[in-house]
């Protein structure tokens, strides 16, 4: 006991007076915590479009107020010519040229209809196909204005028409910082967790040290239980710290029970703990722990279901996404946090984790058999 | 009881292509400082793995204070301090923690073996708040030495406790040493200096993975049989290009501002010779062999034995 004790408190020690590392342990995850979820946001706004206005009549002028009036785009500019139009596109400083045809008032009151053109730039897809979304529901409406005005006697049976109304539910104004901050707070705790743990033993390999470590008494599993209590404390306190920033910088209240959070991340700690063991074991220097680490953060940033729906991969990648411990405490922390789950609701993805704590921490520990 | 007992040890790494240890044999008396005396590569630092259980062999096996070095590594481990030719401390740590530290991995304290440590820890102790790491490189080597024996290890193992430091401390150092001996701790040590090999009570010659003679330094030199001569010359390069020509030279090689040179003659033939080839102030001595002299020599025995087994 007495052995364990020193070497935590020679682990505290020396993360505490290396000063590079006490920044890259709290200010990073608290710099990442303010910036990333205000730029981390996947509604499109501010489409920027360009209306080449053939026609320059009263109806022209009307739809063109209809966009700069809208929040969903900017208007980039104004062309008589869809040759200039074009350009701006191929420049990509427009994303959307909306052309109203000569005549267009005209034929529109001739005709009862007429056609307008719009031109995506599909370099961003997802900018491309909701620009034309919202141009479309724009051009209803403008539609729908005309045939009231035409027609005021239709009102009756257009109001009997199919109307769906959406509402969100556990998130109500649908902010995507509700959904990310929880997101970006588990992203930190499985870099603090499961990284630093590993290079700080990869590091002790490196210099040497753990050649005299291993020439002592100490038995391995003293050794890493020396060096998991640290960082599973710190961990914490990261963990700790950016709920405080969610809570009171975002605003984003913990609906269900803070207890039952820390459990969950606890429990998500010891997986990750196991990761960073078997990294470990794996890499004899830093520069291999930090790259096999580096393609980690990648998959787990992308394939967790923290940016993007798990239910629209193709099924292997949801069989990848259903093998990552961070995928479970992702969904609930988030529905913990933004739903006020009970712990009846989540208890499956606990004993998911679980199960993840015993197989990685397994592995970590034959990995480690093997090599010594 | 044989404080260390090697019996044909073989260590190989990159799955055999490389023989690091080839079938070693070898005994340390107890209380004995013991030297393995050998150039860079020689597999010094690779024998010092194996015996301290860092390593396991290929081939046969060794005990250490009576415990087999694969079996048994938990009671060596115990029992035996290792300094890594490499520092191996903590550096963000101060000179005193690191002992504390250690101290504290073997189940005792730094008060209980201070005896032990004292005339060497006295010279850090100014510095016992400083990071190990803004040591000197000789004050480095004292802290690593303290560390080593803090739990009162009946055994020593020192890998090139003196690479890279000044002379001076390398004299501290074997005085150190030379101290510990006579409390009773057995010192296994190596070195690729041939001038500390006289410090030694016993050496063994080691090269190429090959044990080549375990002798004490006096008995080495005294069994030296060939003639040896220093030789100088206004012309050093071009003296050693002729020595090498000289059909009665057995051997020579560059030795300071002499070349030392081995000779199947006198020294008569030699100048004779020398000065037959416009040699000018030339200057020949016979010379008492050093070790180093003696390790030349037996790799020089070494070689030409391989080489007869080869064209036979």
């Amino acid at each position: 006991m007495r052995k364990i004790l020193i070497l935590i408190q020679k682990e505290f020690k020396q993360v505490l007076r290396d000063k590079m590392i006490v920044a890259i342990i709290f200010a990073v995850p608290i710099l990442q915590m303010l910036i990333l979820p205000w730029a981390i946001d996947l509604d499109v706004r501010h489409v920027s479009i360009s209306i080449v206005d053939l026609d320059k009549s009263t109806y022209s002028r009307d739809l063109i107020s209809l966009f700069s009036a809208s929040e969903s785009f900017n208007l980039y500019s104004y062309y008589d010519s869809y040759k200039d139009a074009i350009q701006d596109l191929q420049m990509n400083k427009v994303d959307v040229i909306l052309t109203i045809p000569a005549n267009f008032e005209r034929n529109l009151i001739r005709d009862n209809g007429n056609q307008l053109s719009a031109t995506a730039n599909a370099i961003n897809g997802v900018k491309a196909m909701l620009g034309t979304y919202y141009l479309n529901m724009i051009i209803k409406d403008f539609n729908q204005q005309i045939v009231l005005e035409w027609y005021p006697q239709i009102e009756s049976s257009l109001s009997n028409s199919i109307d769906v109304r959406s509402s969100v539910w556990f998130n109500q104004e649908g902010d995507y910082k509700n959904f990310m901050v929880p997101a970006i707070l588990v992203l930190l705790l499985t870099v603090v967790a499961g990284f630093l743990t590993a290079l700080n033993i990869v590091k002790e390999k490196e210099i040497g040290t753990i050649e005299q470590i291993n020439v002592t008494p100490i038995k391995k599993w003293q050794f890493i239980i020396g060096k998991m209590v640290p960082f599973w404390a710190i961990s914490n306190i990261v963990f700790i710290v950016g709920l405080l920033i969610m809570v009171y910088l975002y605003g984003i209240p913990i609906l269900g029970n803070v207890g039952l959070l820390l459990l969950y991340a606890n429990v998500y700690i010891l997986s990750i703990l196991g990761l960073g063991l078997i990294i470990s074991a794996l890499a004899h220097t830093q520069q291999q722990a930090m790259f096999v680490n580096y393609f980690f953060v990648m998959i787990l940033l992308l394939m967790s279901g923290l940016f993007t729906s798990i239910d629209s991969m193709p099924s292997w990648a949801q069989t990848i996404s259903y093998s990552l411990p961070i995928t479970y405490f992702i969904e609930a922390s988030r529905a913990i946090i933004i739903k006020g789950a009970k712990f009846s609701e989540i208890s499956n993805l606990l004993l998911i984790l679980g199960i993840f704590v015993v197989i990685m921490n397994g592995l970590a520990i034959l990995t480690y058999r093997k090599r010594s | 009881m044989k404080i260390i007992e090697i019996n044909n040890l073989t260590k190989t790494y990159n799955k055999g292509k490389v023989i690091a240890l080839d079938n070693i044999n070898l005994a340390v008396e107890e209380s004995e400082i013991f030297g393995l005396i050998g150039p860079d590569g020689a597999g010094k630092t690779t024998l010092f793995r194996l015996l301290t259980t860092l390593l396991t062999p290929d081939k046969g096996n060794a005990k250490v204070l009576g415990y087999d070095i694969v079996e048994d590594f938990e009671a060596i481990r115990e029992s035996v301090g290792y300094m890594p030719g490499r520092f191996s401390l903590y550096s963000d740590l101060t000179v005193k923690e690191n002992l504390q530290f250690f101290a504290t991995l073997f189940d005792t304290t730094i008060e209980e073996n201070y005896h032990l440590i004292k005339d060497i820890y006295e010279q850090i102790e100014p510095f016992k708040n400083r990071r190990a790491g803004n040591l000197s490189g000789g004050m480095k080597q004292k802290l690593a030495l303290s560390c080593a024996l803090i739990h009162k290890p009946k055994l020593l193992f020192l890998d090139e406790p003196t690479t890279g430091i000044d002379p001076v401390s390398r004299v501290d150092l074997w005085n150190m040493l030379k101290k510990l001996g006579r409390e009773g701790i057995t010192i296994f040590v190596s070195t690729p200096y041939m001038d500390e090999a006289t410090k030694c009570d016993r050496i063994a010659f080691i090269d190429n993975g090959h044990i080549l003679n375990i002798e004490s330094p006096e008995n080495i030199i005294t069994n030296y049989k060939q003639n040896l001569f220093a030789v100088k010359s206004e012309k050093t390069y071009l003296l050693l290009k002729a020595l090498e020509k000289f059909p009665k030279t057995i051997n020579s090689y560059a030795f300071g501002e002499y070349a030392h040179v081995v000779l199947n003659g006198d020294e008569n033939q030699l100048k004779e010779y020398l000065v037959q080839n416009d040699f000018k102030e030339i200057d020949i001595k016979k010379i008492d062999p050093n070790i180093e002299d003696c390790f030349i020599e037996e790799i020089r025995v070494i070689s030409q034995h391989n080489r007869g087994i080869n064209e036979a």
